[in-house]
Order: C-alpha cells, then structure tokens, then sequence
C-alpha cells in the first residue's frame, strides 16, 4: 500500500474528474471517496494501473453521488453525454488546482486546509490531527471553502503569489502530529516548481529546504529550543543544504528577486558558516536592506537589526532597533540579545523576563525564561 | 469516569510554598521543572487519564456586546483582576479523590532549589451529560 504514491495522484484524478465535466466540489468528493476505498483494498488486491483505477472509481463515486441527488439529475444527464477526453492530454490541471484551492476569495485557513485535501489528498482526519481541531470542524471548513470557490473557473490563470502564501504557512505553522507538514509543505512546492517555471516558487522551495535541512539541530532530546548560534552544526544535513543552494542560484540567475529568494540567500549564509563565528553578517545585512526593500516589513526590520548587531557592532545593533515599535512581536526578546552581548545583563535579563510573558508559544517562552534564568543566576554569583 | 479541570493560576491562588519567579530558577531547575510536567503528562497518557493540557498567554481582553450594529465594547487588560488563568490540564478519572491526587502530584512539580513548588491548584469537575435512567 503505497500512500505517498496515491497522494500524488491526488490533484491528477480531480483535474480528470474535471476535464470530464465534473465541477470541482464533487470531483473533490468523489476522490476522496476513492482514496478511502483504495486504502480499504489495495493492501489485499493492489491494482497494476493505480492512476486508472483511481479514475474509475472516483468516475463511480461521481456518477453514484450525481444520481442519488434528484436535483442533479439534468446536469448528470448532460456530463454521460459528452465525449470524455484522454487522459493523457491533460497537462496542467495539478498547477489549475494549486491556484483554485489559494484563491484570494479563500481566508488563509481555509486555503491551507483545501489545498492539503486536493493537492496534498490528505484525509479531513489528518488535516484536522495537524490544527488540533474536532474533525467535523475541519470537514465544514472545507466544505465551505469549497462553495466559497464554486464559481470560479477552473481553467483561469491564477496568482502564483497566494500559492507560495499558503505553502509557506503549511511549512511554518501547525502542530507536529502524524503527519509532517513541514515535509508536505516542501513535497508540494517541490511539484509546483516542476510545473511553474517561477523564481520565488524555486527562493520559497530553497528557503524551505535551507531551514528544514537545521531541524535536527534545532531542538535539543527534551524539547527545549537550540538558538542558531548554539546548533551543532554537524546534525544539519548537508544534503538539503546543497540542493537549496542550488535552487536558489539558478533561481538568483534570471534576476528577479522576491523575497522568498531574499530570505533563502540569508538561510544560504547561515548554512555556508561552518561556525557561527565565521557568519558572513556583513552580506547577511545587504540581504535584509533587500528584504527590508521588497517587504517593508517591520518583522523583516527587526531581524536587520541583529544582523546589524553583528556586523556593525552592538551600538548600531540598538541604534537599528531603537526606531522599531516595541509592541512588535519578539521585540524584547531581539533588544534583550542585544542588550546581553553589550554587556549590560541587567537590562537583558529583564527584557528575556518580559519577553517569555508575551511568548507567542511555550517552546520560545521556556527558551526565554531560561535565559533570564542564566543571567539572574551569573547575576547572583 | 468523570471529567475534571486542574487549572494553574498566574495570580489569584493563595501563594505557593516554594513561591519564587521562574526567570530567578536556575536553567538546570527550568529544565527538571519541565520535564516532571511532560512525564506527568505522559504517564497519564499511559493510564489512559490524559485529556487535554494548555497554557495561556497572560494578556487578555474583556469583551462585550454593545448592541445591533456596534462594535463590541473591549476593556482591559485589568491589571488588579484577582484571577488570571495560566493553563489548564483536563483528566478523565474514576473518583473525585483520584483527581485531588493527581493534582497534588502537579503542584508537587520541583521549583527553585530543586524542591517542590507546592503550588495551589484548583480541582473543579465538569458538568456531565444527563444520565438516560433516572429512576
């Protein structure tokens, strides 16, 4: 029973379905159906063509589900009558449904848990497992992101800009249940840069794979946060390493950046360090002016300002933060690492204080008790 | 089995035995203070008496309706409010005194210097689905 494989036949059947003359909610549907029931008989009775029986069952399940809705019965008629074209024609339709299920109609929420459905065929149970919401409330989210796209066309060119947002929520946001959504996130924008010659989908495949390639180092066997400088750098792997810097090159060559290329090239940076010591902060800043430039996002400011810090000296750190509102999320947190390294622990234990009450998770908000902790107690001694 | 509420106050419960702020806890009794509460957690996961835990943020922001076609009203945050919720584990348990055992257990996490923190819990019991015989 090969679940990777019928995930990625996934988008390929509801493009089918739809080329057929299905509209997307009962195509949806109806493979979902399938691959409930490939689940239930492909352990005992694999099929040799595995696309083709998906097709054929899910073409069943559409039919069954037309007729049994009395009010369907006219379209129902007019679908059996027309032609069914080849399979084997179809191109596109797995980027059609990447833009149909991240239409800007759609609240990021809603696109997120759509575009695992369609494009990722997770199962509503697993998505729901991921959010840590009740099944059901899952099962009417999409449901109604469903209607709320019903009368979209399925062939219209969609805005590769709110794919790239959902997928990057997929990768940095959700809980760590059975399913690996930092590992789907990077599988489906692995197939979108397959399909969509597009530099910020090849900076956002590279930035994904640069900073999943730190997961190892990143937390410690109890759970507790591991800040980049402290990682051991020889449990990053190399291999994830090279191929986002590959992507990303060959994306920086067409010279269109983006910001996803932006904060890729500063992942590449960190990577490329053998030590945290040996950190081209000087090329990481130009990175963030760019960001800074392409974004003007404060958040994007905030992290300059460390960069800043380290490049340019401690004083330019603080000078770079001090026009930044306070009420920005990990401010305390940025000017109590600043404050430390600038040799005033006084100031920094109370900014890590500060900044573990307004944590936005309990991982950071440990990580920043603990070094409050640290300080206090060099403090004390 | 009956369902019971343990919930941890950032304020509002009478003061702890071992009552000293987090940030002035050494790392290494952060570290014991955080694993005694993902083994409690775990171990009852293993009697199958594990529901839910969550923790809260401390701010937080009372809201009201102000009637047809008004924004809500907001208020706060109060800083004199007596209560403020830090979190909360649910457990499913035969017995009232299973619960109150349990929480004694939680408040016994270890705290500054390594002892336990001997913090004040509250127990309080769901409200359960009506029974179907009630003769």
């Amino acid at each position: 029973m090969d679940e990777a494989l019928l995930r990625t036949l996934t988008p390929t059947v509801i493009g089918i379905l739809v080329r057929r003359g299905a509209d997307f909610a009962a195509a949806e549907d109806a493979v979902q159906d399938a691959l409930v029931e490939a689940v239930r008989v492909w352990p005992d009775d694999p099929p040799r063509d595995p696309k083709g029986w998906l097709v054929a069952v899910a073409w069943r399940k559409f039919l069954d589900a037309a007729r049994a809705d009395t009010s369907r019965r006219r379209r129902e008629v007019l679908v059996e009558g027309e032609p069914m074209p080849d399979p084997g024609e179809v191109v596109d339709d797995t980027l059609q449904l990447y833009f149909l299920c991240a239409h800007p109609s759609l609240t990021p929420a809603s696109a997120v848990a759509l575009t695992l459905r369609a494009v990722g065929g997770l199962t509503t149970r697993q998505i729901a497992q991921a959010y840590l919401v009740p099944e059901a409330t899952m099962a009417q989210r999409i449901s109604r992101a469903k209607r709320t796209v019903s009368g979209v066309r399925f062939n219209q060119p969609g805005d590769v800009a709110t794919v790239l947002r959902v997928l990057y929520l997929v990768f940095n946001e959700g809980y760590s249940g059975d399913i690996d959504l930092a590992g789907e996130a990077i599988r489906l924008t692995r197939q979108l840069a397959a399909k969509a010659k597009h530099e910020e989908v090849a900076g956002l495949l590279a930035l994904m794979l640069l900073h999943h390639a730190r997961r190892p180092a990143r937390t410690r066997p109890d759970g507790s946060l591991v800040p980049l400088a402290e990682q051991d750098r020889s449990l990053w792997d190399t291999r994830l390493i090279a191929e986002g810097v590959d992507v990303l090159q060959a994306a920086l060559t067409r010279d269109r950046l983006g910001e996803f290329q932006a904060q890729a090239a500063i992942a590449a940076l960190h990577a490329d360090a053998r030590t945290a010591e040996e950190t081209d902060w000087v090329q990481i800043v130009e990175w963030y002016d760019e960001l800074v430039r392409l974004t003007d996002s404060p958040v994007a400011r905030l992290n300059r300002a460390v960069a800043v810090g380290e490049a340019d000296g401690l004083r330019a750190g603080l000078a770079a933060l001090a026009g930044l509102d306070p009420a920005l999320p990990r401010h305390a947190a940025v000017a109590a690492y600043l404050h430390e390294r600038d040799g005033d622990p006084v100031t920094a234990a109370r900014l890590y204080a500060e900044a573990a009450r307004s944590a936005p998770s309990l991982p950071e908000r440990d990580h920043l008790t603990r070094q409050a902790a640290r300080l206090n107690a060099q403090l004390r001694s | 089995m009956a369902k019971y509420l343990l919930l941890k106050h950032y304020r509002g419960a009478p003061a702890s035995v071992n009552d000293v702020p987090m940030d002035q806890w050494t790392p290494e009794e952060l570290s014991a203070h955080v694993q005694y509460m993902e083994d409690f957690a775990a171990r009852l996961e293993g009697t199958g008496e594990f529901v839910d835990s969550q923790a809260l943020s401390p701010e937080g922001t009372f809201v009201r309706y102000d009637g047809e076609g008004r924004s809500p009203v907001t208020d706060g945050p109060f800083a004199e409010t007596k209560d403020l919720i830090a979190g909360w584990m649910v457990i499913d348990v035969e017995t009232y005194e299973r619960a109150l055992e349990l929480a004694g257990e939680l408040s016994a996490a270890p705290g500054a210097g390594g002892k336990p923190i001997h913090e004040w819990l509250e127990v309080r019991p769901f409200l359960a689905a009506p029974p179907t015989i009630t003769e």
